[in-house]
């Protein structure tokens, strides 16, 4: 059998299994994306947002949109992969993969695109969820659809490396936890950074997840704090170098084999 | 035609600094039913997880039909079916799915793989639970389900490491005439396992290792002419009002109407008969003390140690 054959096959098989795995637990991976999204339209879109007036040239809720809708694919693309990796590896049932010829680029590919999977179908929820509030227009496509599948990728190869090194449950929240929901708050998804000082502006220009959410923005609403083409380099460099590191782990077996 | 296993100068260093094997030779020979035996921690797991690529060997090569593990990592997993000695599959995935995405590994088509996966399944005795998730299974039903996952890819070395451990006698059995079957359309098995009855009833060849070593390598009846005595236990019609003398045997009394009697090689069960019948002693049942593996694998073990010992 070709090289090629047998990748294809065992890529469709562990996009399968992903896509299965989470679609088996709805209620624990779609449903509470979606409820937490209308909670913050609730309370940051209609009852606080009413009284905020308008920010770049966009009624509050509006420009809250493009933000909410990105958080959750990051969340989502980055959870799936490191809950179902590092299970793999908890349960030993990794194992399967590692005695298979599944060439390693398969086996992050595989799992990659589960997240991004992920990452679209509550991206997707959360964007209906987002309409009973707003009505909403897509300034641009093709911007909209590349960054929110290229954002989802980069998080779900994060996701991938933390798992590889993760030895307990622990270790896969942490950086959920401590690095990537205070990067995501401070990324801009409920203001511009136009409105801080500018010596917190500068700082906030190190945080990558402000140049998602910003070209994000800029693709539904036609307004950004950023250049758009360093925001795609910098998200394409990102998922080079982790994508690079990822698979040089599974080629040395580190956190995988004795 | 190149063996289904060649193992040359493997080694084993694990960063504790355990030694875990210290340069093995093997050659497994296509269509064979070998038997890897050895204590615990001797390096069995060892060498099957570098073979199996779960473990990094430290220096040597491993030849799977002739497929090198270092230059052609992908032939050697294509040839290979692994049943591991722990529970590997996700416990929260359908019975029919782990062995169907088993299959998807090996590049065999969604559509095939679930053709292949009911055949192996039914084999098995598994396929009515095919829906069920695999941690509802029973120990037994949970070794038979990672025996249909190594197998699901049609591989032709299965490896299996203490596939019967902690079964009944009966799936045992059961097992046991699957896994014939298996080798005798012509898949070849290298079986580690406690149970030295089951390699003597199953396997051709036994490769014995100790402390990180091969210590002995040849055909189970090769092996067996090597054992100095056997030990036999029998059960006489009347009791037993002494024990005689028989020149050549050593006999024990162990109750009234059990005897043990040791037959050194040489001598022949036949000519204990004459020598009990001369004495008036009536046999009505005799059997083995232990299985004839299982002597040889505590004597090969026994010898090993003094040898530890007398080294220190």
């Amino acid at each position: 059998m070709s090289r090629w054959r047998l990748s294809a096959h065992a890529f469709r098989t562990i996009l399968t299994k992903e896509i299965l795995r989470f679609s088996r637990i709805w209620l624990q991976t779609v449903l509470p994306p979606m409820v937490t999204t209308a909670l913050y339209f609730v309370i940051f879109g209609r009852l606080i947002g009413s009284r905020l007036g308008e920010m770049d040239g966009h009624p509050y809720i509006d420009f809250i949109v493009p933000g909410l809708i990105l958080m959750s694919v990051i969340s989502n693309s980055y959870a799936n992969v490191v809950s179902s990796f590092y299970n793999a590896k908890f349960q030993r049932h990794v194992e399967e993969l590692l005695i298979s010829p599944v060439p390693n680029a398969v086996i992050l590919g595989g799992y990659v695109a589960g997240g991004v999977v992920r990452g679209l179908v509550v991206g997707t929820a959360v964007t209906v969820v987002a309409s009973f509030f707003t009505d909403f227009a897509v300034h641009s496509y093709a911007v909209t659809v590349a960054v929110f599948l290229l954002t989802s990728m980069l998080f779900a190869t994060a996701g991938f490396v933390n798992a590889v090194f993760a030895n307990s449950f622990d270790d896969i929240s942490v950086i959920p936890t401590f690095v990537l929901t205070p990067l995501t708050y401070l990324g801009g998804v409920f203001y511009s950074v136009s409105l801080l000082p500018e010596v917190w502006q500068r700082v906030s220009f190190a945080n990558p997840v402000l140049y998602m959410i910003n070209a994000f923005r800029y693709g539904l609403l036609g307004v950004t704090d950023i250049d758009l083409g360093l925001a795609f380099g910098l998200i394409v460099a990102f998922i080079v170098a982790l994508g690079g590191f990822a698979l040089w782990l599974l080629d040395r077996g580190i956190g995988l084999k004795s | 035609m190149p063996p289904a296993l060649s193992l040359h100068n493997l080694r084993k260093t694990y960063r504790s600094g355990v030694e875990a094997l210290k340069g093995i030779d093997l050659d497994v020979a296509e269509g064979e039913f070998c038997a890897l035996l050895g204590p615990n921690g001797a390096g069995k797991s060892t060498a099957i997880g570098i073979v199996a690529s779960l473990v990094r060997k430290t220096g040597g090569e491993v030849h799977v039909f002739g497929h090198d593990l270092d230059r052609d990592p992908g032939g050697v997993k294509a040839c290979i079916g692994l049943v591991p000695q722990e529970f590997n599959f996700n416990q929260f995935e359908p019975v029919a799915e782990i062995v169907v995405n088993q299959a998807g590994y090996y590049g065999v088509p969604r559509r095939e793989a679930w053709v292949r996966a009911e055949a192996v399944l039914r084999q098995l005795d598994l396929w009515d639970r095919r829906t069920v998730m695999a941690r509802t299974l029973s120990g037994g039903m949970k070794r038979r389900l990672m025996i249909a996952r190594a197998l699901v890819h049609r591989p032709r070395l299965l490896i299996l490491d203490e596939p019967t451990a902690g079964v009944d006698i009966e799936i045992r059995r059961a097992m046991w005439d699957f896994l014939r079957e298996t080798n005798r359309q012509g898949t070849t098995i290298i079986l580690t396992t406690h149970y030295l009855e089951e390699a003597e009833r199953l396997c051709r060849q036994v490769a014995i290792i100790n402390h990180g070593e091969i210590v002995e390598n040849a055909s189970i009846g090769a092996l067996l002419e090597k054992l100095h005595t056997e030990s036999f236990v029998l059960d006489l019609r009347e009791p037993l009002r002494y024990v005689p003398a028989l020149p050549g045997y050593e006999l024990r009394r162990l109750d009234e109407t059990t005897l043990e009697v040791v037959v050194p090689r040489g001598r022949t069960v036949s000519g204990l008969f004459d020598g009990l019948a001369r004495c008036g002693i009536e046999v009505s049942s005799l059997r083995n003390k232990q299985n004839r593996l299982e002597q040889f694998f505590i004597d090969m073990v026994d010898r090993g140690r003094q040898a530890q010992g007398g080294a220190q």
